[in-house]
């Protein structure tokens, strides 16, 4: 950075009028290789043999505005289900991954089943443990039974707790010993030195990969309409039948989208902001 | 009476002995400076007593209590006992202020506005007091360092272990540290110190004890074990290190 008041040599000018004109040049290129690949990806759909054919079963625009309330009030169970899912299955996750940080023979059994959880739900197909819980359990007949929703959501905080679990399990063993040892040798407790020094530090630094976590299961949430609730997916296919066209499903999708496009920002804002701290030393 | 005895310690890590069966006695209102080249066993004899690490052999005691016993609390001996790390190891998601109220707070259940009266009033006596809401990757290495030396200070030890707190520093900023320490002495606070600093080991410390293979080899008044070693291990360590120009 040069001073207000100086006045750059005539070597730095020529280097700046280069870096212009070089800055010019780079945003014509852009510009054109983009537009003539653009060119070419219209010609090549619209120009397919069934590309009409495509175009009215797929995006007519008279079936996208009748399915569009539908489709959304059926979304707006996706965003709750979500908000819960992911709230569930972070707390369940950081739990799980604590528990197994837990030394001494007395946790033994309670290192033991958290590891087994991981395992488990993490090698389990999804829909398998969706139909286990929203079929199988309600055969149970037992009293007080949650409706299908609850228990679908259940299914995917089990799922995505698996995979969160060790997500924060990378992030506390990322904390180096010496942190441990600053804390022990002040007095601190194992307890309030997870508490006070390691997970404030392992959260923030895989704040990254929890994000892009939730912005999978907010796709995932869709799931639970196999078990029946109407959801958006379900609302579309629903609109689908009613009129034999699949515009209801790319209304769907273009939804879904416009739902992940705020998560997907905060991510990638909380992901720079990170890669910042790290550098700025 | 002596505030730490240790007796007969020995700590193997891989079958290699880091300590081997060392004995070190330090009174109240002393200060020890240890000696040695790098893995003669200084950090690790801090460490032990400390509690960080496990002995293989022999027994610590603090203020007369066999603090080397399994079934002594070890949160509650550490209380005791401040240590200053050679990387500083200030805790990065907090500022400084937290830094230093954590344990008051946590460990003696003391109330915030107690807990940060006291640390800037420590803040203050060594020149920090305007750094007191920063986070720690603003400072420089040897502010780090005086911070680390006041976060042990607010637990009001008995001993306090410093484990080569100027290595890691610049040179030009070694000299806040050590003028710190210096208060400390003058404040009566008993003190084990490993160090690379012999030039300030001779000014400050009452006793300096040489380490080598886990071993005190010769201790004494630093004037002696510094200026007429008897033992051809501490001539050959001091001869390199004045070749190296650090006395």
């Amino acid at each position: 950075m040069t001073l207000l008041d100086q006045v750059p040599s005539e070597a730095q000018l020529r280097r700046s009028a280069y870096r212009r004109r070089q800055t010019v040049y780079s945003v014509l290129v852009a510009a054109s290789s983009t537009a003539a690949l653009g060119t070419l990806l219209v010609i090549a759909v619209t120009g397919a043999p069934g590309w009409n054919r495509v175009r009215r079963s797929f995006l007519d625009p008279e079936i996208a505005r009748d399915a569009l309330p539908t489709v959304l009030s059926g979304l707006w169970l996706n965003v709750r289900l979500l908000a819960c899912c992911a709230v569930g299955a972070l707390l369940l996750g950081l739990v799980i991954a604590v528990l197994r940080t837990l030394r001494g023979p007395v946790f033994f059994p309670v290192r033991a089943l958290a590891a087994g959880y991981t395992y488990t739900f993490r090698g389990l197909p999804l829909i398998i443990v969706l139909y286990l819980l929203t079929l199988g359990v309600p055969g149970l007949r037992l009293q007080g039974m949650p409706p299908v929703l609850v228990l679908g959501g259940i299914a995917l905080v089990l799922t995505y707790g698996g995979y969160l679990a060790e997500v924060f399990r990378a992030g506390i063993e990322s904390v180096h010993s010496s942190q441990l040892a600053a804390a022990r040798s002040l007095g601190l407790t194992y307890r309030q030195t997870m508490r006070h020094v390691v997970l404030p530090q392992a959260v923030r630094r895989v704040a990254p990969p929890l994000l892009n976590d939730v912005v999978a299961l907010q796709k995932d949430v869709g799931l639970v309409s196999l078990a029946g609730p109407i959801d958006a997916v379900r609302a579309a296919q629903i609109a689908t039948a009613q009129t034999f066209n699949y515009t209801p499903y790319v209304v769907a999708g273009v939804l879904f989208v416009l739902l992940a496009i705020p998560l997907i920002a905060v991510t990638d804002w909380v992901t720079l902001r990170a890669a910042r701290r790290q550098s700025g030393g | 009476m002596a505030l730490l005895r240790c007796r007969g310690l020995r700590k193997e890590f891989g079958g290699h002995a880091v300590l081997d069966h060392l004995d070190l006695t330090v009174a109240e209102h002393q200060v020890v400076a240890v000696i040695g080249a790098s893995g003669s066993g200084k950090s690790t004899l801090l460490r032990c007593v400390n509690l960080l690490d496990d002995l293989d052999d022999g027994t610590i005691e603090l203020d007369g209590e066999d603090i080397s016993d399994p079934r002594v609390d070890p949160d509650r001996v550490r209380r005791r006992i401040g240590m200053v790390f050679q990387a500083y190891n200030l805790f990065p998601h907090l500022s400084v202020l937290d830094n230093i109220t954590l344990a008051p707070r946590r460990v003696h259940g003391r109330g915030r506005a107690e807990a940060e009266a006291q640390a800037r009033e420590l803040l203050d006596r060594v020149g920090l007091g305007a750094k007191a809401d920063a986070y720690p990757d603003r400072l420089s290495g040897g502010q780090q360092q005086r911070v680390a030396i006041v976060r042990a200070l607010a637990n009001s030890p008995r001993l306090m272990l410093l484990d080569e707190v100027t290595s890691a520093l610049d040179p030009e900023l070694v000299g806040e540290v050590l003028a710190m320490i210096r208060d400390l002495k003058a404040d009566g606070m008993t003190m084990v110190l490993a160090t690379h600093e012999m030039g300030f080991a001779r000014e400050v410390a009452d006793q300096v004890c040489f380490l080598d293979a886990g071993r005190v080899v010769e201790s004494g008044p630093p004037g002696q074990v510094l200026g007429e070693p008897t033992q051809p291990r501490t001539r050959q360590f001091l001869r390199r290190i004045i070749e190296a120009g650090r006395l």
